[in-house]
C-alpha cells in the first residue's frame, strides 16, 4: 500500500515536471527575482531597514529561549541508573515569572515606538507638487493604468522617471478596482496595498535605479488570480518623456492594414477595447491604442509576439484558463487581418 | 494489573462478537462524552486526512513552474477546501472532540452538562462538514459555477457575491459552516456550563488541570466570536438569495467590513484552535518531566490573558487593506502585546522541565518539537505585526509558513502529543513507541523541510493562492524543497494511522495510569466506564494522585 502511495507519488512528480507550458513565461528582458531584501525604493529601503532591526531582535530572542530550551533537553534528560525518585516540585517563583513577564513587555515597548516611526514616516509622506501622478485600477485580471495629468491609459506595464534621492520625483498611486479586491505589490518598490472596489487607497514609490522590476497582485480575485502580473517599467528622465510623447500620440493610422481596421472596429472588439481616435472606446477590456509599444500581453503572462497576439485573438483561455474575453472564432482570413491591425498598433 | 487486563480482554471479546450493527447502533445513538469525543476526533482525523490529500495535490502543482497537475480552477478549489476543511473540519473537532472526552473525567463529572444537546453538536457539525464536502457533486447549480467553492477560506466579499461567482457552490460554503457553526457554539455552552457547574468534590476552579483552564478560555471565546460570523454568513446568504446589498459592492456596499466581521472571528479562532495545544502541553511536559508544572497562576492567567487581548487584534490581518496609520499602529501595538503572555507560557514550560529528570516518551518528544516550532511561529508572528513589514509579508508564501508553524507545527504537534498521551486511556492499550518514534522524527523532518523553506519565496515575492508561477522569478528551487518535504510526512502519517490499528488490537494493555501521571483521569480505569469513577473522588489540590502517591507530601500547602 505505502509502496503503491509512493509510486503514484512518484509518477506524478515525473509527468508534471515535464509538462512545463510556455503560458506562464515571463519577461526575460526585465525580470529579476523580487525579493524584499533587494530594494530600488524609499519605501522597501525603509521596510528592509525595520525588517533587519526585527530579525535581529527576533533571533535574539530565538537563540536565548531555543538554546534554554535544549540547555534543558539535555541536562535534565533522566539519566540511566536513576534511582527513580521524583526530583525536587518548584511550584513556581513570583520574582522569576514577573522578570519573565516584564523583560517581553520592555521588548514590545521598544518594538511598537519602532513600528509606528515607520508606520507614519511611510504612509504619512506628503505629496509633492512635482511628483507623477497614476491611478490604476484593477480587473479580473489585468490592470488598467492611467496617467490623469498626461492623457495616457494603457495596461500591465506601468511606466515612471527614476528619483534622484537628492532630488526626488515619487510616483502616487491612487489604486481603485473595478470588480472584487485586487492588491498591488511590486516588492523591491513598496510594501503591497490592496485595490479595493469603492475605495481609493494611495501608495508611493520613488525608484531610485532604472531598470525593470515586476510584481503581481497578491489578493486573491478568482480564477487567474496567478496571471495578473505586473511590470514596473523604472526609466530615465529622457526616455520617459519619449515614451510619454509616444504614448500621448494618436493611434497611428496604417493604409496597410486598412482592412483589419474596418474589420476591428465592426465586430464586438470595440464593445470592450478603446483604440484612442476611432470609435473603438470600450473600456471593459485594456487599451490597445499603443499595443505593440507593451512586452507582454494577457497582464504578463505571454510574450507580446505576432504569433501570440494571433492566438491569443483566437481563443484566449487557450493561453489563459478563465480569462474573460471570449474567442472570437474568426475565420483565418479575418483573424490574419485583425491580427496585422493590432501589429500596426505601435 | 493483570486481572484488571484479564477483564478487560473479556470484555472486549464480547464486544466483538456482537453484530456490527448493534455495535454501530451503540455509536450513533450515544449520549456519553467519552464516545462522542472519540468521534469528534477521529472524524477531525479522517478529514485531516482528505484536507492533506488536497494539500499534496497543491503542492505538487507548485513543485515547479508551470505545471500542470491541476487545471486554475481546481487549484483554487483545492485551496478553499483545505483550508476551510483544516480550520473548521479538523482544528475545531479534535480540540473540542478532546475537550470532551477529558473535561468531565479531568473534573471528577459523570458526563458533561447536556449529554443530548452534545450529540446534537458533534452530527450537526459532521453534516455541516459533509454538506461542504457534498459541494463536489452538487455545487454546479442552475449556472456551473464550477463544483467546490472557489473563494479561499475566508471568503472575501465582494469576490462571493452572485456576480462573481455564480453557481451554488459559494452557498455550499456559507451553508455547511452556519450549520456546523451551529454544533461549535452548542458545545461551547456545554463546557462552560459542565466546568462551572459540575466540578467534582473539592475540585475548586484554582485546582483544575491547565487544560480545563485552556477549553473554559476557548468555549468563552467561541461564544463572544462566532455569532459575528453567523450574522455576516446570514448577510452573505440575504445578498446571495434575496439580492441584498450588504457586500455589494456594485450597490455602494463596503468590502472590507466583511473582513472586520471575519477576522473579528477569525483571529481569535486561531486562539480557539491554539490555547487547547497549550492545555496538551501543560499536561503532558510535566508528567514527563516529573516535575509540578512551574507558575500555573500565571499560566492560567497568560490564556485568560491571550483570550481577552486576542479579541482586539483582528485588524493586524488587514494591514494592507488602507485603514491608516493610527489603526495600523493601534493593531500592531495590540498584537505584538500578545507576544507577552504567550512568552510567559513558553517560559513556564522551560521551567517546569528545569530541574527534572525528563523522560522522552512519545508524547513528550512531539511536545519538545512543539517548543521550538511554536518559538519560531511566535517570532514570525512578530514579523508580521510590524505593520511596514507586514505590506511586504501579507499574503506572501511567508504568511503561509508563519501560519502552518503554528497551526502544525505547534497545535497539530501537541495534537499527535495528545493523542499518544491519551490512546492508552481511551482504548486500555499502549500505542508502539517504536512506531511513534518513527512517526515523529518522519513528520518532524518533513513539516521542517516543508515549511521553514516556505518562508524564503514569500520573502521572494511570491504571493500565495496562484496555482502557478513564471519560470524566471527564482522561486523553483525552494519550491521544489517545500514539495520534497511532503512525502516523509505522508509517510509519518501512515505509520500513525499503522500505529493505532495495530495498537488496537495488539498493543500493550495500559492498565489505570501509564505514565504515572496526576490528573484524575488517570484515577479510573482504561477505559474508563460510562459512568467515569465508581465513587467520585475528592480532591484536594491541583494534582489528586500525586497526593495519593505520596501522602507524606502533598501539594496542598504548597499551592
Amino acid at each position: 500500500m505505502r509502496r503503491l502511495t509512493c509510486r503514484l507519488l512518484l509518477v506524478a512528480t515525473t509527468v508534471a515536471i515535464f509538462s512545463t507550458s510556455p503560458a506562464t513565461a515571463g519577461d526575460n528582458g526585465v525580470v529579476q527575482t523580487p525579493s524584499i531584501f533587494t530594494p530600488a525604493s524609499t519605501p522597501a529601503f525603509a521596510i528592509r531597514e525595520l525588517a533587519l532591526i526585527v530579525f535581529g531582535i527576533t533571533g535574539v530572542i530565538f537563540a536565548v529561549v531555543a538554546g534554554l530550551t535544549v540547555y534543558a533537553l539535555m541536562r535534565f534528560r533522566r539519566r540511566r541508573g536513576d534511582d527513580g525518585r521524583e526530583p525536587p516540585q518548584v511550584y513556581g517563583s513570583r520574582q522569576i515569572e514577573l522578570a519573565w513577564t516584564v523583560v517581553p513587555i520592555l521588548i514590545v515597548v521598544v518594538l511598537f515606538l519602532v513600528t509606528a516611526r515607520y508606520i507614519f514616516a511611510i504612509e504619512r509622506r506628503a505629496q509633492l507638487p512635482e511628483a507623477l501622478e497614476v491611478t490604476i485600477v484593477g480587473h479580473q485580471w489585468w490592470w488598467e493604468i492611467r496617467y490623469p495629468k498626461l492623457g495616457i491609459v494603457t495596461a500591465n506595464e506601468l511606466h515612471v522617471p527614476v528619483s534622484d534621492p537628492a532630488r526626488p520625483t515619487p510616483t502616487f498611486i491612487t489604486l481603485q478596482s473595478a470588480d472584487v479586491i485586487h492588491s498591488f505589490w511590486i516588492p523591491q518598490l513598496a510594501g503591497k496595498m490592496d485595490v479595493i472596489p469603492n475605495k481609493t487607497n494611495r501608495i508611493w514609490i520613488d525608484p531610485q535605479k532604472a531598470g525593470g522590476y515586476v510584481g503581481q497582485c497578491a489578493e486573491y480575485c478568482g480564477l487567474q488570480h496567478a496571471g495578473m502580473l505586473l511590470i514596473v517599467a523604472v526609466q530615465t528622465k529622457e526616455d520617459f518623456a519619449k515614451w510619454v510623447a509616444q504614448q500621448q500620440a494618436p493611434a497611428r493610422i496604417d493604409a496597410e492594414v486598412r482592412a483589419g481596421r474596418e474589420l476591428f472596429s465592426s465586430l464586438s472588439c470595440i464593445n470592450c477595447h478603446a483604440v484612442r481616435g476611432t470609435s473603438a472606446n470600450g473600456v471593459f477590456g485594456p487599451d490597445l491604442t499603443h499595443l505593440m509599444s507593451r512586452r507582454t500581453i494577457g497582464a504578463g503572462v505571454i510574450q507580446n509576439t505576432p504569433e501570440n497576439i494571433r492566438s491569443w485573438i483566437d481563443d484566449p483561455a487557450s493561453l489563459k484558463p478563465g480569462a474573460l474575453m471570449p474567442a472570437m472564432k474568426l475565420s483565418r482570413d479575418d483573424l490574419d487581418k485583425v491580427t496585422a491591425y493590432l501589429l500596426a498598433l505601435r | 494489573m493483570s486481572v484488571r487486563a484479564d477483564t478487560m480482554t473479556s470484555r472486549r471479546g464480547a464486544e466483538a462478537h456482537r453484530p456490527l450493527l448493534a455495535v454501530l447502533h451503540e455509536w450513533v445513538v450515544t449520549v456519553d462524552h467519552k464516545r462522542l469525543g472519540v468521534m469528534y476526533v477521529v472524524s477531525g482525523l479522517v478529514f485531516l486526512v482528505v484536507a492533506g490529500l488536497e494539500a499534496s495535490a497543491m503542492r505538487l502543482q507548485l513543485a515547479w513552474s508551470g505545471l500542470h497537475v491541476v487545471p486554475p480552477g481546481t487549484f483554487n478549489q483545492l485551496f478553499t477546501m483545505h483550508g476551510t476543511t483544516m480550520v473548521f473540519l479538523v482544528g475545531i473537532p479534535i480540540v473540542f472532540g478532546f475537550g470532551n472526552y477529558l473535561v468531565p473525567l479531568m473534573i471528577g463529572a459523570r458526563d458533561l452538562a447536556f449529554p443530548r444537546l452534545n450529540a446534537f453538536g458533534f452530527w450537526i457539525f459532521l453534516f455541516g462538514g459533509l454538506l461542504l464536502h457534498f459541494s463536489f457533486l452538487g455545487g454546479e447549480g442552475l449556472y456551473g459555477g464550477g463544483a467546490a467553492p472557489a473563494i479561499g477560506w475566508f471568503a472575501y466579499a465582494p469576490l462571493t457575491e452572485r456576480a462573481f461567482t455564480p453557481g451554488n457552490a459559494t452557498d455550499y460554503w456559507n451553508l455547511a459552516l452556519l450549520v456546523a457553526g451551529v454544533g461549535t457554539v452548542a458545545t461551547a455552552v456545554n463546557m462552560v456550563t459542565t466546568i462551572f457547574t459540575m466540578r467534582g468534590p473539592g475540585m475548586t476552579l484554582g485546582r483544575m488541570p491547565v487544560f480545563v483552564w485552556e477549553i473554559a478560555t476557548i468555549s468563552w471565546l467561541t461564544l463572544i466570536i462566532l455569532p459575528p460570523l453567523t450574522a455576516a454568513q446570514i448577510m452573505l446568504l440575504l445578498d446571495r438569495f434575496l439580492g441584498a446589498h450588504f457586500f455589494d459592492t456594485q450597490a455602494g456596499a463596503s468590502a472590507v467590513m466583511w473582513q472586520h466581521f471575519f477576522w473579528f472571528f477569525g483571529h481569535p479562532e486561531v486562539y480557539i484552535l491554539m490555547l487547547p495545544g497549550f492545555g496538551f502541553a501543560s499536561e503532558i511536559i510535566p508528567v514527563f518531566s516529573r516535575k509540578v508544572l512551574f507558575g500555573y497562576a500565571t499560566l492560567v492567567a497568560a490564556s485568560a490573558g491571550i483570550g481577552l487581548v486576542g479579541m482586539s487584534t483582528w485588524a493586524h490581518h488587514m494591514f494592507v487593506v488602507g485603514m491608516g496609520s493610527t489603526l495600523n499602529a493601534a493593531f500592531a501595538a495590540s498584537t505584538m502585546l500578545v507576544a507577552v503572555p504567550t512568552g510567559v507560557k513558553i517560559f513556564n514550560w522551560l521551567g517546569t522541565m528545569y530541574g527534572g529528570k525528563i523522560r522522552f516518551g512519545t508524547p513528550m518528544l512531539f511536545c519538545c518539537a512543539f517548543l521550538f516550532q511554536f518559538l519560531c511561529a511566535g517570532l514570525t508572528g512578530i514579523m508580521l505585526s510590524v505593520a511596514p513589514f507586514n505590506w511586504q509579508l501579507s499574503d506572501s508564501y511567508f504568511v503561509v509558513a508563519h501560519f502552518h508553524f503554528v497551526l502544525i507545527g505547534a497545535l497539530l504537534f501537541t495534537i499527535f502529543a495528545a493523542i499518544y498521551y491519551w490512546f492508552p486511556k481511551v482504548t486500555g492499550r499502549m500505542l508502539s513507541e517504536r512506531l511513534g518514534r518513527w512517526h515523529f522524527w518522519l513528520f518532524v523532518i518533513g513539516f521542517n523541510t516543508t515549511f521553514l523553506t516556505m518562508h524564503v519565496p514569500g520573502m521572494l515575492g511570491m504571493p500565495r493562492r496562484i496555482y502557478s508561477y513564471p519560470a524566471d522569478r527564482g522561486w523553483e528551487i525552494w519550491n521544489l524543497v517545500v514539495t520534497l518535504g511532503l512525502p516523509l510526512q505522508i509517510i509519518g502519517i501512515l505509520i500513525f494511522v499503522i500505529n493505532i490499528v495495530i495498537s488496537l488490537r495488539r498493543g500493550t494493555p495500559a492498565g489505570d495510569d501509564p505514565w504515572d501521571a496526576w490528573t484524575l483521569e488517570w484515577a479510573t480505569t482504561s477505559p474508563p466506564p460510562v459512568y467515569n469513577f465508581e465513587v467520585v473522588p475528592v480532591v484536594s489540590s491541583r494534582r489528586p494522585l500525586w497526593d495519593l502517591k505520596h501522602p507524606d507530601d502533598p501539594d496542598g500547602p504548597h499551592e
